[in-house]
Order: C-alpha cells, then structure tokens, then sequence
C-alpha cells in the first residue's frame, strides 16, 4: 500500500476510504458502504437526479458538464436499453487520481454506478478501464464479482425487483478512447474513433441505447454525495462548483502527489503549501493547470487564482483534469512543448486531417527547432499551425495538442527566440533533450 | 419532413428539415468543398474542409454533417473560412508526395483542384515527407499511400456500397493507412468501385495507371457491352497508329442509368477490342478450302452474289426460304432490326433467330396490354418493397444488387428472396425463402395460396404472408421461369395492385434482339408474322409463314436442307453443338470479332465493329432504351449495320427502302399513336433525385468537362437531322420508333445520355402467338469475370478470373482439412 501524503487542508470526501482497506467488499460495508445504494432504491430516480443537481457536482473528467444535467438528458422511455459508462481511461499527461479510485476503492466505482443506473433506469453498467492499468483490472474484478456475490449486482439487487449488471472492460491503448463517443465505439469492439455529435450519448450511445458516461471520480463522487446530501456537497466547494477534487501535483515540487482539496482552492498556495513548494527553492516558472492538455499560466497568473472550472477557464486556461504540472526555472520551455506535442502526435487517432497532419508537423518542426536548427519564421510557423488546429479537429484532441502549444508560443516566445540561429538548448539544465 | 427556410450567404434557401446543409447547398448552386462526403454514403466530417460558419454557433460548423432547421443562417464563404481550408490543404500537401505530373489522377484531381482554389502555394515545412512505396493489392487495384488523403471514400464505397467490407483502416495517427482485408492483397469482388470513389490518385487501375494523361483522352460515354443491365460506361478514349484504343473504363460523371457504379467488367473489361485475336480483315475462304484475307470489296461481292444466287434460284435447295439468319445479343437494336429487315425483305425468309438466352417473348406477351407494370432498373432503388425469385444478381446483375443495396441501406426496402441456392443479396433480406430446385414452378401456386407443393418449408408460409401484406412489390425473376411459368406468375401480381416485374437476362442487348423481331415467328415489337398489321406495308414481299428457329436452322443446314446460313455476332455452332463437318454443304457468311468456332467453319467471315466501335441504342434486360456511342476505332472492321447495307445494295435492293436516309428522311410519319411529330415532346418520368439527369455527354469535370453540344441533341431528339447516310443508324432508330409500339421514346433524354423505359404495355394483345418453346432458352450465366465469347478474349477479366481462383484456393483447402 502506498504511504498517502497528507494536508490539513484536505478535505477527504472520494478519499475517505483509501488507505482502509476499502478494495474489500466486507471492510467496504463496516466503513459505511452501499448503504446510499439502498437510500437511492429507495427514494427513485427524481429525487437521485435533484441531489446530483443540487450537488453542483460537475464532470471531473475535465469538461466540467453538470452531472446532474446529464443525467435529466437521458430520456424516461427508450426502445433500446439504455446504458451506465464510467470512463476509467485515464490517460491526460499529469492526471493519475482515478487510479488511486480504482486502487483504494473499487465499490465507490460499482456503487456510483448503480446509482447512475438508477436515475437513468439502466440496467446495464460497463466500468471502462484504461488498458495499461494492468494492475487494476484484478482488483476491478474481483470487486465486481463480490459486488455480484453478495446480490449488490444482478438480477434482484439487494432483494429488490431492480436489475442491474456491471461489466468490467479494459483498453487496448489509446488516449483517444477517453473521448466518450470513442470509447462507446472501442467498448463495441470497433476502432477508437470518435463520434458525430450529435446525436449525443444521451440520446444514442452505446449500442444505439441512451447512455450516460462519467469520468471515474465523478462516478465515485456519487454515493459519498448521497450519503452527504447535495447542498452538504455542494457547501464545500466554490460558487457553482461543488464539492471536492483529487488534484495531483507533480512536476517540480518537494511533495508531489494526489490531494483531495475542495473546488475553487488557491493554486499557489496548493503549489507552496500543499505541495511544499518549488523543489530545490528553485524559482517557478510555469504552471499547467488541468493536465498536459491546457494552456500554460504564468506565476503572476496564479496568485489568486482558485481552481475551480469558471475562474481558470477566465484565466485563459482550463481545470481540465485537475492534473497541476509545476515547472520550474530550469526547464526549456520549447523542450517541454515538445515533450507535449509527442504525445499528442503519438495519440492522434488520425481520424481528421488538422489534428493527424498538424500534430505531426508540428512534432516536426519543435523536434529541428529545440536540436537548434529553426528559424524566426519557424516559430511564426508552429503558432500558425496550432491556431488553425484551434476548433477545426473532429474531436477535442487536436484542441488539446494545439492548446498547450500556442500557450507556450505566445507566453515564452522569447525562450523561442533563444533557440535560433544553431544555439545550444540555454534553458535544459536538468532534463535530457529529448529526440523521439 | 416539412420544408424549412433558412439563409446560405444572404441568400434565402428553402429544403425539407433534415437535410444536410451540404446537400441543400449544392441543390441551390452554391458548392462547399469537400473530400470525405460522399452522397449516399454514411457521414465522417474528416476532411474538414466543409466547414462553414453558422451564426450564434461557436465554432465553424462541418455542413456535410449540419442539417438545416428554420431560421438558420450560415456563411459559406469568407475570410476565416478560406483560411480554415488553406491549412486544411497545406497539411495534406505536407505529407503529399506532390508528384502531380506523373499522377494517374492529374488534372482530374480533387486535391489539385482545392489547391487551385484555396492557393494553398507555399510550403512552411522543410523535413522529409512521410513515404511508402506503392502496393499491388490485385491485378485490377494499385495503391499509391503516399498520395492517400484518408478520405476514407473507399473503405464506405466497398463496405457499404457493395457490401464487400474489403478496406479499412491500419495504425492510427499520421501512421494511419487504409489496409486491405488479405493484409497485402484484396479479396473482394474486384469492382474498381474504390478507384472510382478516390478523389485523389491513391487508387489507380491497372488497365489505366501511367498510360496517359486525361486530357489526352476523348470521353466518350456509351453503354457497357457485357452483362444485361446495360450500365452507362464512360471511355477514355486515345488516338493511335490503326485506330483509336480504349485506355480507361469508369463512370466518373456518375450520370446515366447506373449513377456511382460499374462493376469490374464494365470498368476493366474492355481490352478485347485490342486483342490480337480480333478480326481485321474479310476472309474468303479459297480454292484450297483455308480462309484467306481480301479486301472489303471483294468480301462483299461474294457474299451478295452468292445470296442473290441462291435467293433467286427456282430449284428445290432454292429462294429465301433455304437462306437462315442468325443475329446477336451485343449488336445495337438498329443492328437487329436492319439484319431482320433485310432477312424479310432483301433475302426474302422468316428463317431468323438469335441465340435465345431469355423468355422475353414470354415475358412481353404476358404484360401485353398492361401499361406500367414492367419495371425499370431505376424502380429497383425506389422501390419500397422487392420480390427477388431465383437469380443471382451480386454476381449476374451487378448494377441490380447495388440497386438493392443502396434501396436498403437510404430506404429500408423490404426484400424477399425466394432461392435455390445461397445468394449474398440475402443479407440485405427480411425474409429467405429456400426453394427445391424444381420449386420455382410451384412459387407462384403456392403464392396464390396453393400448400400442396411448397407449404412444408419451414418459413414459407410467413413468407407468403409477409409478401402478400406489401402494398407495392417489385418481382424481379430469373431465367428460372420461362413459357408458361412466366405468365402464371406474371398473372398473379397483375391481379394486384401496385406489382411491376423485370425478368434477369444475359448479354448488352438480349432484350433488344428480342424486341427488335429476331424471331422465326415475330416480327419487331412481338408482332406475329402470322398478322403482320402495318409491317404488310412496309415490308415488301413480306411472308406470313413463320420461319425455322436457330437449332432448327443449324439442323437443316446439316440435313443439306439450308443452302445459306448468314451469321452475326453470334456462335450458334458452339452453343447447340452443331457437327462443324455437317455444315459443309450450306454456304455460311459470319460477321464477328473473333474467329468463332462458326466462324471458322465459315465460307466467308466479315470483321466486325464492337459495340465499343459503334453508334445506336440497346435495351437492358428490364427494357431500359439506352444511346450507344462509338468511341474506339479499329482498323480494317466495320459496323455489322454497314456491313450489312453494304450486302443489300450488291444484291441489288433498294437501300433507301432499307434504310430511310436522305432527302425526305425527316418525316416522321404518323403510323401508330402517339404521333411523332416534330413538335412530339414525351413527358420526361421521374428520376431518382440522387441521379443525375444532367446531359452529359463525357466528362463532367476535368479538362474535357461536359459542354455538351445541346444544339445537336435538340435536334437529334426531334429528328430534325438529315440523315445524310445509309450508314447511320439513327435512320433505323426513326423506322423503329415508327413501328415498333413498346418503342415510344423521349429522345431528348435518349440522346442526352439518359434511359428511357419502354413500355411493353403497349404491345397489342389480340394478336399474340403460343409461348416459344422452353427449351429453346439457354441462359449464359456469365459471373463477375465471364462474359461469353467477349470474355475468353478480355485479359483483364481472364487475370482477374484466375487471380480469384488462386486467392480462393487457400481457403478451400482449410476447408477440406
């Protein structure tokens, strides 16, 4: 088990379990689990949907959509079955809390399923797991199956008329099946590629049935807002943002980790204070704030920035998935942004032209320019490139590649500049170039 | 769905809700670019060069995936969205080989011409293009990746066009590839579909890649000489030293009777013409008794003299009536109906025939007097429900399975097929009715409500009800039925309301040979020589003795009994297995383009004009009238409709009563109702809206794109051109029209390149013969890669043939293990 790293601002709500052994269904029970289970069989689908609103809870997959608007979209009658998708393909750079869900506390996963089920009046549940999670897959299982045993899933559940199955799926590896019309083609055996939208899952998911597909933690956020109650929830966040967030810190600081902090908690005091501040004293230079997909913010842009969805989507970036990247004063820049596109390049499904032929490029391009080999024009290139990458691609992958990119060009332009004219790298002190 | 209005660049639109903006845009003449949509195929907003800005909308908008609501207001051109596209295209140069003067696509290009319109002319890139070589994925389709824009066209076009699922897609990202099933090679039905859908050069041809360049082509388009569904082909056409060749088959204008689609026999299949098995010099055969080249002259008067001789003799073995005529199943009805004319009245006989591969004479006297119940090909993607009963279409009729398909896939049609043997159109069925082979006569019983022969089969009686519950129903059947199957089947849906029929057949013009009175008992239009009406007028010296059928003929030919056998395009001796020693006695005359086993035997052969090499119409096998058009030429050979004036004016006859040409050929008297006058304009049907009715007289696009002449089409269509010959085979068109009552055409359609549906309806009932005798049908059952004769002689087809026997072999024998 690993040492969990702690603060005294945090305020454990999905992470309330871990370290407890919660992965075991009996243990799980003692610690007060399933019972919101039982509460929603008992109170039905209206009044699960006015808590889930009530809650503020929005999707922490990094879109931010209210949950328990989501859910109303679901229509009450449908001819084909309708569906329970809960995205565990975590696979954003800088973003690793599902695992720890997964990891600590799998029954969470199932229950904030069934509960999904119940407000939508799905009978079917597919628990959605990123394929390099190899590690997890046993301890999903097995969660499911004592989940089965003890009659929580199945045909009766808790001695009830209510049916309800769940299914453990994994990847096969690709980022791109975090998209959710991606990962309904995947879970139906198909090439990950997204959907047209609309229609919406909503509407036509899984199969052809109105589905409703949730990140991880929102789906494990679920029960603890049942058992809570919605404006509990919702009291401990920010305005229009309830409730708590697993943040993970990593990058150059002294206590990387996952903290479980409420929405709308000051960033800078969660990078010198939560996680003890730059590492080595060393000065910072940038911050990604929601994963390796969102622009970059400068130190002067943190100061009193709360992180919660509305106030860094106003400070030019996005909360994303909550994954903060801290960098310090000796990292390059144009080596990071590099670092960046490869992976973006590397994860392009390849489905639209912008985002198959701009990643590449643009991995090109940043690959000869950090070597030293770029011109002034090349970096007028690279920012043309992402921009018009910006809301031309299919799905949201090529924004998320062309995002960071044009943050990093606008914001460290200068750290571009000194790369020109067969310079060595000025800036990597610590880290090795890098060649793909 | 109700009309919406909505605005396109200030400009007031109005469609039915739904429709895609794309669509409704084009509709109105306003063009967004685009590769990856395809009309008819399902949607991928790819390409993302659709895009267009609607007002209160965010982001821009994909139009092939927007569909229009009231209110809207889109603009689809300005400086942002120029610029969206720009890069679009800049990116796709970037890994794009660019090798544009070599390109099989070149100047035909989608890509070419985006950047011409977008100027997307500089690059921002300097390292190394992404590249792999080129694939040969079979003998007919090539792979050139680099120049692959990942349009994904094709992996729709094999998937859900025909059904085959033989493309799709490897690695992701810019390693992402379209990759066949066979992993390097392709097992599918070798349509060339895919090559067609490319709108770049990723997929080229083997008859076509690196032969030159499509500016240096003429465009000719004209009808598929092969299967019985007469699909429109388009020909790219190149000069050369003896003639003009063929380099290149498609349907790239998608207009005419088949739209998007040629199968591989329609696209490859046409290098027979320049086969150097071809006939291109009149053989006599000498003193010596081998066949000897002579000039045409000489041919001729051989043959006019020896018939005349033998026509105007007194003696037993004497006059027309010892003269047998056997004509074609690929030749034009112009063709036919000239060699009949002449057979009746220059050789004077009755004594004609054509090798019959379909009851349509069965088939026509049942729907006599019953108008609009014979289906057009084009009912087949209309209509809402189809009894298919025996047939193979996917491999017979593959125009008709697409047909199907495509009906299926936009219209949820409902189709039943009643078989013998697993057909693959019964994916698409609802209902599979398994006959017993001898069963197809007892369906139509059985259907009427009759148990005692098929009322066992497990599904059958769900499968009548669900058959008999459709409101309109398409019967579509196969030369299974003939005589007197045909009628009582035919019987049974005409006691319905809202049932059409079209009965399968082989060969480019079967249907036309029939129609156009190569019968020993019919006359053109299924008049029976018995009472020959208004042709007692027109033909002099008409009998009304019906004369020999074709095995009759050969059989007395071999008895000594026949002193002459005038043989066109046609292999009689092959086909009923006539003794080729026993026809020594009779003097045999063939006109052909290859050396047949008749024609080997024969005393004279003609070399003869493929139906590449020639002008007139056929007819399909569901009646469709479609213009054919000569695009190659070849050296030493001549029209069978030549070649025959030709004959009749050595043996003396009057070729102005043969063929009605010059002064005075305009008038075009009225016989039979409706008048054809000049002021005669048929009432167009109605066509299918995703099908072109545009003339297009070529190419639709590209260098040589369709101006089509329309002065010359009026004029034509109005029969207001002089027919300064007796070689055009128009003025035969001008006869048949005149007296041929199934024959009422809309010429301006005909000529502008459309179909036009004759109308078996019109065929008088009072005077109809006994059905032809069953046995006198031999259907060819030619497959993807055979077409008879034609066949044998068409290497593209012949590799293609053994290329999926050697594909095949792999899994027969997993098979046997």
């Amino acid at each position: 088990m690993p040492k969990l790293t702690s603060h005294p601002d945090e305020v454990k709500i999905i992470s309330k379990r871990f370290g407890m052994g919660a992965a075991n269904i009996d243990r799980y029970i003692e610690l007060g689990g399933y019972e919101a289970t039982r509460k929603c069989l008992a109170e039905g689908s209206e009044w699960i949907i006015n808590e889930m609103k009530a809650s503020g809870l929005r999707g922490r997959g990094g879109a931010g959509f209210p949950t328990g608007l989501k859910w109303s979209f679901v229509p009450k009658q449908s001819a084909k079955p309708k569906y329970v998708l809960v995205n565990g393909d975590e696979s954003e750079p800088g973003t690793c809390k599902d695992h720890l869900i997964f990891l600590h506390d799998p029954h969470a996963i199932i229950e904030g399923t069934i509960i999904a089920g119940l407000a939508i009046g799905a009978k079917m549940g597919f628990i959605y797991l990123r394929g390099e999670y190899r590690y997890l897959i046993e301890i999903m299982e097995k969660a499911v199956a004592d989940a089965y045993a003890k009659g929580f899933l199945g045909k009766n559940i808790f001695g009830t008329e209510t049916e309800f199955q769940a299914v453990v799926q994994t990847g096969a590896g690709a980022y791109e099946v975090g998209e959710e019309s991606a990962l309904m083609e995947s879970l139906e055996g198909k090439r990950g590629v997204p959907r047209i939208k609309p229609p919406f899952p909503a509407v036509v998911g899984l199969y052809g049935g109105p589905t409703v597909i949730n990140n991880a933690e929102t789906i494990a956020s679920v029960p603890h807002i049942i058992t809570m109650g919605g404006a509990a929830y919702a009291a401990v966040g920010s305005e229009r943002n309830g409730g708590t967030r697993l943040f993970g810190i990593s990058g150059h600081v002294e206590r990387p980790g996952i903290y479980e902090l409420p929405m709308g908690y000051n960033l800078k005091k969660m990078i010198y204070e939560v996680a003890g501040g730059v590492r080595g004293g060393r000065k910072l230079k940038a911050v990604v704030p929601g994963g390796s997909s969102t622009p970059v913010l400068l130190p002067e842009e943190i100061e009193t920035l709360g992180m919660d969805f509305d106030q860094v989507g106003k400070a030019g970036s996005m909360l994303g998935s909550g994954g903060v990247v801290v960098i310090d004063d000796q990292t390059c820049i144009v080596e990071f942004a590099l670092r960046t596109i490869s992976f973006y390049q590397h994860e392009s499904c390849g489905w639209c032209i912008p985002c198959r032929e701009g990643t590449d490029w643009l991995k090109k391009s940043l690959t000869r320019f950090h070597a030293g080999f770029g011109t002034k024009k090349d970096i007028d290139n690279i920012q043309y490139l992402a921009e018009n990458m910006m809301g031309r691609t299919f799905c949201p992958l090529g924004d998320a590649a062309a995002m960071p990119t044009l943050g990093f060009v606008k914001k460290f332009r200068k750290e571009f500049e000194d790369h020109l004219d067969g310079k060595p790298c000025p800036y990597a002190k610590h880290v090795e170039v890098a060649l793909v | 769905m109700p009309d919406v209005t909505f605005t396109v660049d200030g400009k007031k639109l109005t469609a039915p809700a739904g429709t895609l903006l794309i669509e409704a845009c084009r509709k109105a003449g306003i063009e967004i670019p685009a590769f990856c949509y395809y009309p008819g195929l399902s949607l991928q907003a790819a390409c993302r060069m659709c895009v267009v800005r609607q007002e209160k909308v965010p982001k821009l908008q994909t139009a092939c995936t927007t569909t229009v609501a009231e209110g809207q207001v889109f603009t689809t051109e300005s400086p942002e969205i120029t610029q969206a596209r720009k890069a679009t295209i800049e990116l796709l140069l970037g890994n794009h080989p660019l090798d544009c003067p070599v390109c099989d696509a070149g100047g035909e290009c989608e890509l070419q011409d985006m950047t011409f319109r977008y100027g997307a002319g500089e690059s921002l890139y300097t390292e190394a293009k992404n590249h792999r070589e080129e694939q040969k994925w079979s003998p007919a389709v090539y792979f050139d990746r680099p120049r692959c824009i990942l349009c994904y066209r094709c992996v729709r076009m094999c998937g859900e066009g025909m059904d085959v699922w033989a493309l799709g897609i490897a690695n992701r990202g810019s390693s992402a590839i379209i990759a066949p099933n066979g992993g390097d090679h392709l097992d599918c039905e070798q349509c060339g579909m895919c090559i067609d859908a490319c709108p770049v050069g990723a997929l080229t041809s083997d008859t076509y890649r690196y032969k030159t360049r499509p500016w240096e082509m003429n465009h000719v388009s004209t009808v598929c000489t092969h299967c019985g569904d007469g699909c429109k082909v388009t020909l790219g056409v190149r000069q050369v030293d003896d003639g003009a060749e063929i380099v290149r088959g498609d349907n790239r204008d998608k207009s005419g009777i088949n739209g998007d689609f040629l199968c591989a026999k329609g696209r490859f299949g046409f290098d027979f013409v320049d086969s150097k098995d071809r006939l291109t010099k009149p053989l006599v055969r000498n003193a010596a008794g081998t066949l000897e080249p002579v000039t045409w002259e000489h041919a001729i008067r051989v043959v006019s003299n020896k018939l005349k001789e033998i026509r105007d003799s007194k003696t037993e073995n004497g006059g027309g009536s010892s003269i047998g005529v056997i004509g074609s199943n690929t030749g034009t009805n112009e063709e036919n109906y000239l060699l009949q004319k002449f057979a009746r009245t220059v050789l004077g006989t009755n004594n004609i025939d054509h090798i019959r591969t379909t009851d349509y004479a069965a088939f026509v006297r049942a729907m006599a007097g019953h108008e609009h119940r014979a289906a057009s090909l084009r009912d087949t993607e209309t209509a809402k429900a189809i009894l298919l009963i025996g047939g193979n279409p996917t491999e017979e009729h593959p125009l008709l399975a697409w047909n199907i398909r495509t009906n299926f896939r936009h219209n949820t049609a409902r189709l039943y097929i009643a078989t013998d043997s697993p057909i693959k159109l019964e994916r698409q069925a609802r209902q599979t009715l398994s006959l017993p082979v001898e069963g197809y006569e007892s369906l139509t019983a059985f259907l009427s409500g009759d148990d005692s022969a098929l009322g066992e089969i497990e599904n059958a009686k769900t499968f009548r009800e669900a058959v008999n519950a459709e409101e309109s129903l398409l019967v579509i059947f196969g030369q299974e039925f003939r005589g007197a199957a045909i009628e009582s089947l035919v019987k049974w849906g005409l006691a319905k309301e809202n049932v059409k029929f079209a009965y399968l057949g082989d060969y480019a013009n079967s249907r036309g040979a029939a129609d156009m009175g190569l019968s020993p008992d019919l006359l053109p239009g299924y008049i029976p020589v018995t009472t020959p009406g208004a042709f007692a007028e027109e033909y002099p010296n008409l009998s009304t003795q019906p004369g020999m059928t074709a095995p009759e003929m050969l059989d007395a030919g071999c008895r000594g009994e026949l002193a002459a056998l005038y043989i066109v395009g046609s292999d009689p001796v092959t086909a009923y297995g006539t003794d080729p020693a026993a026809l020594k006695r009779a003097f045999v005359v063939v006109q052909d383009i290859f050396l047949t086993g008749t024609a080997a035997l024969a005393d004279v052969v003609l070399p003869a004009a493929s139906l590449y090499e020639k002008a007139g119409t056929v007819t399909n096998t569901f009646g469709d009238i479609q213009l054919v058009k000569k695009a190659a030429d070849k050296a030493g050979v001549k029209p069978d409709f030549e070649i025959l004036v030709r004959i009749a004016g050595g043996m003396g006859a009057d070729v102005k009563k043969l063929v009605p040409f010059g002064r005075g050929s305009i008038t075009v008297p009225a016989v039979t109702a409706p008048a054809l006058s000049v002021d005669f304009v048929p009432t167009p049907r109605p066509i299918p809206s995703l099908r072109g009715i545009h003339g297009d007289l070529g190419q639709s696009r590209g260098a040589h794109s369709g101006e089509a002449d329309r002065h010359a089409v009026w004029l034509a269509a109005r029969g207001l051109e002089l027919r300064l010959s007796p070689f055009d085979p128009l003025a035969a068109l001008d006869e048949i029209e005149r007296l041929v009552p199934s024959y009422k055409l809309d010429r301006l359609n005909l000529f502008a390149g459309n179909d036009v549906h004759s109308e078996p309806g019109f065929v008088p009932v009072a005077s109809l013969t006994a059905p032809t005798a069953a046995e006198l049908i031999l259907p060819a059952h030619d497959g993807l890669f055979t077409s008879g004769v034609l066949g044998d002689h068409t290497k593209a087809l012949v590799e293609l043939n053994s290329y999926q026997e050697s594909i095949s072999q792999p899994v027969a024998e997993a098979a046997a293990d």
